[in-house]
């Protein structure tokens, strides 16, 4: 009997889907579990297990102190910019871009800040927008400022260098979803008489809300995060304290795991509120696929 | 009326193409700050340096230790590149080829490390490294990078399976191939462009990932990035050029292999293609 | 109906020329069209067809030449100013609006008040017989209510001119049939011109009032759907109309457009469509008109049978002639493979042209 039980429960399965082929999955559903998940469940018992034994101790510290919670304000006054600047540029380039016969040059040189990284960026930023760099030394010279301005260690370093590695994801997630739009939509609106201006109103803007949404959500939860140039190309005891840096000091300076969990759960569930309020507002529009007829 | 609609179109596309030109013309100017200074023997209250050097390069090799820094840098990156395709391409196989009960969890499960900044993630990552002794060790490194390169490598080989067809793999099987022989003669080559594709992406990403290497690496553990943040935030104690020598060095190393990358990849896929997935219903 | 195109008498394509990069799609195209007419433009892919359509409705620009509404130059302007009509081969439907604001569309950019929009629609929607589906998106429609959207969406701007690029061939054949009778239904009741660009020689015989036939950029023929069913002007045309059968044969004998072909012996006759030029001619004739007879019958080719099929009411087979031309015929009763047969040539069907250079 028990032969034809485990051939019955053998088909059975397989016939679900399980067979040897679906066990190459769990090398890594084991690894993500081990490495994302149980950290992350950790980090959320241990924030509610801090040194001084009260079980929301440290919750309570972060929202009592402005030192910590003034973080959040000053990391979202300087994500949500930085994020809207990136879209509201990107949006009209990629609609010219995707015009374009060869746009592998203009974005090979896009990906370029991507790859290079945030450090590099902001060593190059700190000699570059410095006072003595070229481009202050080119606006003095074209008279646009007496002096020079100041651009590294305060706010604007850190939104510059938000928008110069953060425009280039911006763009590219659009560009993608821009040309994921079936050109003969756009054919459709011009002989219906439709001009730029209505095709991007009536039709564009409808179709790429869901992946502006998305597109949003992503660069923002980038630039919530901002780390290493809000240390290197801003004020980071001052208007740039983000709150990485708060977990970082947390856990790595005063080495309190608990208070650094604490933080990150607290980053965590301002970045999930944000993206949950932006994907609840896309749910209000259209979202099936961008062509028009079947597939 | 139609003069002036030719008019604003004409303005608004030279608009925006001064944009990005300004973009980029700033961006190039940045990079070749960087390489200017590096060669520079000293560059105050001037356009350009009063003389040029390459000495900068060879203090720069010693003050960071460099050889030492450039060995970790290259193990962490290639056992991350290998241990990326060895437990992603598998696992990239069996979601493209079967459905299974809980698959939409597997693919939450893979596509959050990627949605989720490195640095939420990788504070209660690190602390459980540190309690379990794997903090600030190379194998610590190693397993912090797997976080993001793992799903990496599975959303951007799941499309790339499933273009292959599935026949294929039934007339091998019919004409009595072994799995091994399966495996070996047919998925493999057929598998090998988006494999090759995918773990170059990773190795470029990985020598530029800065935040999780950065809390979970320890002083015998630091690679390249890492090596260079703390160049720089303790800037004063070393020379410019000296930093700016190191820069040069691992902006090398980047966009070598990212050239590499390149040439088997659209430079956007970089961005999106594993990006692209979740809008995909 | 509308005022600004009642006026309007013809559309004229004069010296039309595209070109893309080295590739001349479209080379000097004349062509006058007459309201109310229904004009297929017929040709097989890379043709030039769509190119010549695309032009028309502006979504191209010419290279050369110039488009008249009459005494208006229209190749100048945008798409977006010409005011036609266009039907999409994928229907190009907007996918976040629901069918009745698919339709309205074209009369919201127009700022033609909401109300009248309203009555508009819904004329429009009854035309295409979809009243009950209005407020429905496409993409709940099957790809018949699909195609009858974009075709209301385009006619209820009212447009001197209706442009349809393929808009059948994503649906299945019977649906297909409907359609035609459907798109000509709606043809008769606008009084526009209709240009209909199609691969397929059926829909564009059993729709159009002309067909223009295009090769290769350039047109080939044009003429009444009998017209180039039975008098096709050249040798590709005819092959395109199903014309499957082409003999070589020499010149025996020329009075007029009557010229008799010696092939392999046997004598035939056939109308010759262009002046004869060299010793050697082809003989041009559908399937349907070279019939197998019995072997006593004179003036009949002897070929060997290669293959044969049954299509309901005849038989259709392949054979070869004894100079290994191949040739397509009918015959009332099965034949084997292998078999000689006598093949009789209908001599009223037969064309004669030139060998092709």
């Amino acid at each position: 009997m028990g032969h034809k039980h485990q051939t019955g429960l053998k088909v059975r399965l397989a016939a679900r889907g399980l067979d040897g082929v679906t066990l190459l999955i769990i090398p890594s559903l084991l690894l993500m579990i081990g490495l994302f998940i149980y950290p992350f469940l950790y980090g959320l018992w241990l924030s509610f297990h801090p040194k001084d034994g009260s079980f929301l101790g440290n919750y309570a510290r972060f929202f009592a102190d402005p030192f910590l919670y003034e973080t959040i304000n000053k990391t979202l006054w300087i994500a949500m910019p930085a994020t809207l600047i990136n879209i509201l540029f990107a949006v009209p380039v990629a609609f010219r871009v995707r015009l374009m016969q060869n746009q592998r040059w203009l974005t090979t040189l896009l990906v370029l800040p991507i790859t290079l990284g945030t450090v590099l960026v902001a060593e190059g930023m700190l000699n570059y927008l410095g006072p003595q760099g070229w481009f202050n030394r080119t606006i003095m010279l074209l008279g646009l400022t007496a002096g020079p301005v100041k651009l590294v260690h305060n706010y604007w370093g850190v939104m510059l260098s938000l928008i110069i590695t953060g425009f280039p994801f911006t763009f590219l997630l659009i560009l993608s979803y821009v040309t994921g739009i079936d050109p003969a939509l756009e054919n459709a609106g011009k002989t219906l008489g439709a001009r730029a201006t209505s095709r991007f109103r009536h039709i564009f803007l409808p179709l790429l809300i869901p992946g502006l949404a998305i597109t949003f959500c992503l660069s923002f939860v980038q630039a919530f995060s901002v780390f290493p140039s809000a240390v290197l190309l801003g004020a980071p005891a001052g208007p740039t304290r983000v709150i990485s840096i708060a977990a970082y000091q947390a856990a790595f300076e005063e080495y309190d795991y608990s208070m650094a969990s604490s933080i990150a759960m607290i980053m965590g569930f301002v970045q999930l509120g944000i993206v949950v309020a932006v994907l609840a507002v896309r749910g209000l529009f259209y979202r099936g696929p961008a062509v028009g007829g079947k597939g | 009326m139609n003069q002036l609609h030719i008019l604003g179109r004409r303005l608004w596309i030279f608009s925006v193409w001064s944009l990005v030109t300004f973009f980029i013309v700033n961006l190039l100017a940045m990079i070749a700050t960087v390489i200017t200074s590096s060669t520079a023997t000293r560059w105050l209250r001037s356009w350009l340096p009063d003389a040029y050097t390459f000495k900068w390069y060879l203090s720069a090799w010693s003050e960071f230790q460099l050889d030492d820094v450039l060995v970790t840098t290259f193990q962490v990156v290639f056992a991350v590149v290998a241990l990326s395709g060895l437990f992603g391409v598998p696992a990239a196989y069996a979601m493209a080829r079967r459905d299974f009960p809980g698959k939409n969890i597997a693919m939450l499960l893979f596509l959050l490390p990627m949605l989720v900044p490195p640095v939420t993630f990788g504070i209660p990552l690190a602390t459980v490294l540190y309690q379990t002794g794997l903090g600030g060790t190379m194998a610590g490194v190693i397993l912090a990078n797997l976080v993001p390169t793992v799903p990496f490598v599975i959303l951007v080989m799941i499309p790339f399976i499933e273009q292959i067809d599935p026949k294929i793999e039934s007339a091998a099987r019919v004409f009595g191939a072994s799995t091994f022989q399966l495996f070996w003669r047919i998925l493999l080559p057929l598998l090998l462009p988006g494999m090759l594709a995918a773990l170059l992406l990773v190795l470029v990403r990985t020598i530029a990932m800065f935040e999780l290497t950065f809390l979970t690496s320890g002083p015998t553990s630091q690679t390249l990035v890492v090596a260079l943040y703390y160049a720089v935030f303790a800037a004063g104690v070393r020379a410019v050029q000296s930093i700016d020598a190191m820069a040069v060095i691992y902006m090398a190393i980047t966009v070598i292999w990212l050239i590499i990358a390149l040439r088997f990849v659209n430079p956007a896929q970089i961005v999106t293609r594993a990006k692209q997935q979740p809008s995909a219903h | 109906m509308s005022k600004d195109h009642s006026a309007f008498r013809s559309l004229r394509l004069e010296q039309v020329g595209r070109v893309f990069g080295a590739h001349n799609a479209l080379k000097n195209l004349n062509l006058e069209i007459q309201r109310g007419e229904f004009v297929a433009l017929l040709g097989p892919s890379g043709c030039g067809k769509s190119t010549a359509l695309n032009c028309i409705a502006g979504l191209l620009t010419t290279s050369s030449g110039s488009i008249w509404l009459d005494d208006r130059r229209i190749d100048v302007l945008d798409a977006e100013e010409r005011g036609f009509g266009m039907v999409f081969q994928n229907y190009a439907l907007f996918p976040h609006m629901s069918v009745r604001q698919n339709i309205g569309f074209g009369l919201k950019m127009r700022d033609v008040p909401k109300a009248e929009i309203a009555k508009r629609v819904d004329q429009a929607l009854a035309t295409v017989r979809l009243e009950s589906q209005a407020d429905k998106l496409p993409g709940q429609l099957s790809g018949g209510q699909q195609q009858r959207v974009a075709i209301a969406r385009a006619i209820v701007i009212e447009p001197p001119l209706v442009l349809m690029d393929e808009p059948l061939s994503n649906l299945d054949a019977k649906l297909r049939l409907e359609m035609r009778q459907e798109i000509r239904r709606i043809h008769a009741g606008l009084g526009s011109v209709t240009i209909y660009v199609t691969h397929d020689q059926d829909e564009a015989l059993s729709l159009a009032d002309r067909i223009v036939v295009l090769r290769d950029g350039e047109i080939r023929q044009v003429g009444t759907p009998e017209d180039l069913y039975m008098r096709p002007a050249k040798l590709d045309v005819a092959d395109f109309m199903g014309f499957r059968n082409r003999i070589n044969g020499r010149v025996a004998q020329q009075s007029g457009d009557q010229v008799v072909l010696d092939i392999g012996g046997v004598h035939v006759q056939g109308q010759a469509r262009e002046t004869i030029t060299g010793p050697i001619a082809v003989a041009s004739l559908r399937p349907d008109d070279l019939v197998a007879v019995a072997a006593s019958e004179a003036g009949a080719f002897s070929a060997l049978v290669e293959a044969i099929e049954y299509r309901g009411r005849d038989f259709f087979g392949s054979a070869r002639l004894p100079d290994q031309t191949e040739v397509f015929f009918r015959s009332h009763h099965r034949l084997n493979a292998g078999e000689p047969v006598h093949l009789m040539a209908d001599k009223s069907k037969l064309l004669i042209f030139n060998q092709e250079a």
